[in-house]
């Protein structure tokens, strides 16, 4: 229907823009792979690779064991659970660019307050420079999106677990499983299908992202806190590289492709198990 | 339950969840207070002596007139309530006639075609800016606000669609059968009968869209140039950082600002909102 004309239209716009020489004001003609060869032969092409799926993987960890745990936290009768569960919802829904520069004030080199609150807890003794530091920086920006995707692993794994019998629980208790027993041989197989949905949601967006590095880094320092999404930005829209920026963007493309086939087929055989 | 001593039920959940809060409201926090407090302790080194950064004794509205006076932010926000709300509702008119042809009526490919929708509804928004922000300089429509109320639809809708085939999946065909026998037509049925039972999911996909389009960043950012077109995140983000001078208080003001609209509509509807969530991700 129109829909597929939305999203093929642009995307066969886009295969043909890659191929070609395209500046911003010139429509250039075509080129060929040129400009994939360039790319591969790009030495911040691949950091930016290296950093996708660093970031990617480490942040998905995280947040899936952060989740999984604050959804068991949440799923028990206790007083206030209806206002803390709708507050911790607030880091997934206020604008990611509108929170993520809270978190950049709070990692400001000069007036960091997690710098003054490791400084007044004896921790360190000089101030550490969050964002200037190539591994600090991605290890800051990591933090924010694990931060920021922790409430929606929580609130729908929290869902997921609501469908889980208590009884069953009861029942492997009396049989005499262990806690850690029942969450292994209970809880874990039959959360399953819905973690790997999330799990699925969450890799593309954070593989795709955009919006908490070009605030953080903006790629730097030296382009090394790149995402595939920020580079292409930076030579397709920074520099009026057009080709290049597209062809960056398309690069996206087979990783996805194989991730989202992967992980359905995956989804598919725990499903009919 | 946690079965044995109060410690227990301390070390094992009260403090892991007290801890959950804090971590995740820190920075909700920070923006607040950082937002009401004057320059003059806002740029104080953090080793500085009286360094006091968890409270301030002489709050002050002047970031606030600042964004008000020296920029457009009013302006900003318009703009981006206009394009949130406007594009909400395209999205929304599709995604529920979609959402019920792809539920109900039985043509082939009908499955296949739920699948195609699932897929588009994955596609990042990144994968694809810088053709689209050649289509929209083709069509002249760069820097207007129909460059957004165009484009957001293009994830919107799938996701729309998505949302509603499961509500319209687990409305019972009893109901609309009865109608139909009672000599209603399809048209009807679906207006009088099934609409009205399908309104929560109607609103839960209609305020996660909302929200979805109010943080949209990366077309904004693309598509608008002009200071007075652009939306509350891309002009806070352009307007008040000029070269490397951050201006921290408007700039927090501003993050605070318009975050609000977003939390009082999720207050509202946090029901809602949770279950469109949850909805979102039933495969």
């Amino acid at each position: 229907m129109l829909l597929g004309l939305f999203i093929a239209y642009p995307f066969f716009e886009g295969v043909k823009l890659s191929l070609s020489s395209a500046r911003v004001g010139d429509p250039g003609h075509f080129v060929g792979l040129k400009n994939f060869h360039k790319i591969w032969n790009d030495s911040i092409f691949h950091t930016t690779m290296w950093n996708t799926f660093w970031y990617t993987g480490v942040t998905t960890v995280f947040k899936l064991a952060l989740g999984l745990w604050l959804a068991i936290l949440l799923n028990r009768h206790f007083r206030g659970k209806a206002l803390v569960r709708a507050f911790i919802l607030l880091p997934f829904i206020i604008p990611t660019v509108l929170s993520t520069f809270a978190w950049k004030w709070m990692f400001d080199p000069t007036f960091s307050v997690i710098n003054w609150t490791l400084f007044q807890l004896g921790i360190i003794t000089t101030r550490i420079n969050w964002l200037g530091d190539p591994d600090l920086a991605m290890t800051s920006i990591i933090v924010i999106n694990i931060w920021r995707g922790v409430p929606f692993f929580a609130i729908t794994l929290l869902a997921g677990l609501q469908t889980i019998s208590p009884e069953l629980h009861e029942a492997a208790a009396i049989d005499g499983a262990r806690p850690w027993q029942r969450f292994w041989h209970v809880t874990w197989p039959l959360l399953m299908p819905v973690t790997l949905v999330v799990v699925l949601f969450s890799v593309i967006q954070t593989f795709a992202d955009f919006q908490l590095v070009y605030v953080m880094t903006g790629g730097g320092p030296a382009n090394a806190t790149h995402l595939f999404a920020t580079y292409a930005y930076q030579l397709g829209i920074g520099t009026g590289l057009l080709a290049e920026g597209a062809a960056i963007s398309l690069a996206m493309f087979p990783f996805l492709f194989i991730i989202v086939v992967v992980q359905l087929l995956y989804i598919r055989r725990v499903e009919t198990r | 339950m946690i079965e044995g001593a109060a410690w227990r039920r301390w070390v094992f959940f009260n403090i892991p969840l007290i801890l959950f809060v804090f971590v995740l409201l820190f920075p909700f926090y920070w923006m607040i207070i950082t937002t009401f407090r004057p320059d003059g302790e806002l740029y104080r080194p953090w080793n500085a002596v009286n360094y006091m950064p968890f409270w301030t004794n002489n709050p002050t509205f002047e970031h606030i007139f600042y964004l008000f006076e020296e920029t457009n932010f009013a302006r900003w926000m318009l703009n981006t309530m206009f394009i949130a709300l406007v594009s909400t509702l395209i999205s929304l008119f599709c995604g529920v006639l979609a959402g019920y042809a792809l539920a109900r009526l039985n043509f082939p490919y009908a499955g296949g075609l739920g699948t195609a929708i699932f897929i588009t509804y994955l596609v990042p928004q990144t994968l694809l800016f810088i053709p689209l922000a050649e289509i929209i300089r083709n069509f002249k429509l760069g820097d207007t606000p129909w460059a957004l109320i165009l484009t957001y639809p293009t994830f919107l809708i799938p996701f729309c669609t998505w949302l509603m085939m499961g509500y319209f999946k687990a409305i019972p065909k009893e109901l609309e059968e009865c109608a139909r026998i009672d000599g209603a037509s399809r048209w009807k049925a679906m207006i009088y009968i099934i609409i009205p039972v399908a309104v929560p999911g109607i609103l839960s996909s209609g305020i996660i869209a909302f929200t979805l389009s109010w943080n949209e960043f990366i077309y904004a950012l693309v598509f608008l140039s002009s200071p007075d077109q652009k939306t509350v995140p891309v002009g806070v983000t352009s307007e008040l950082i000029r070269g490397d001078v951050f201006f921290w208080g408007p700039l927090m003001a501003g993050a605070l600002l318009g975050s609000i609209p977003v939390a009082i509509v999720y207050s509202f509807f946090v029901e809602h909102y949770v279950s469109g969530l949850t909805g979102s991700v039933k495969g």
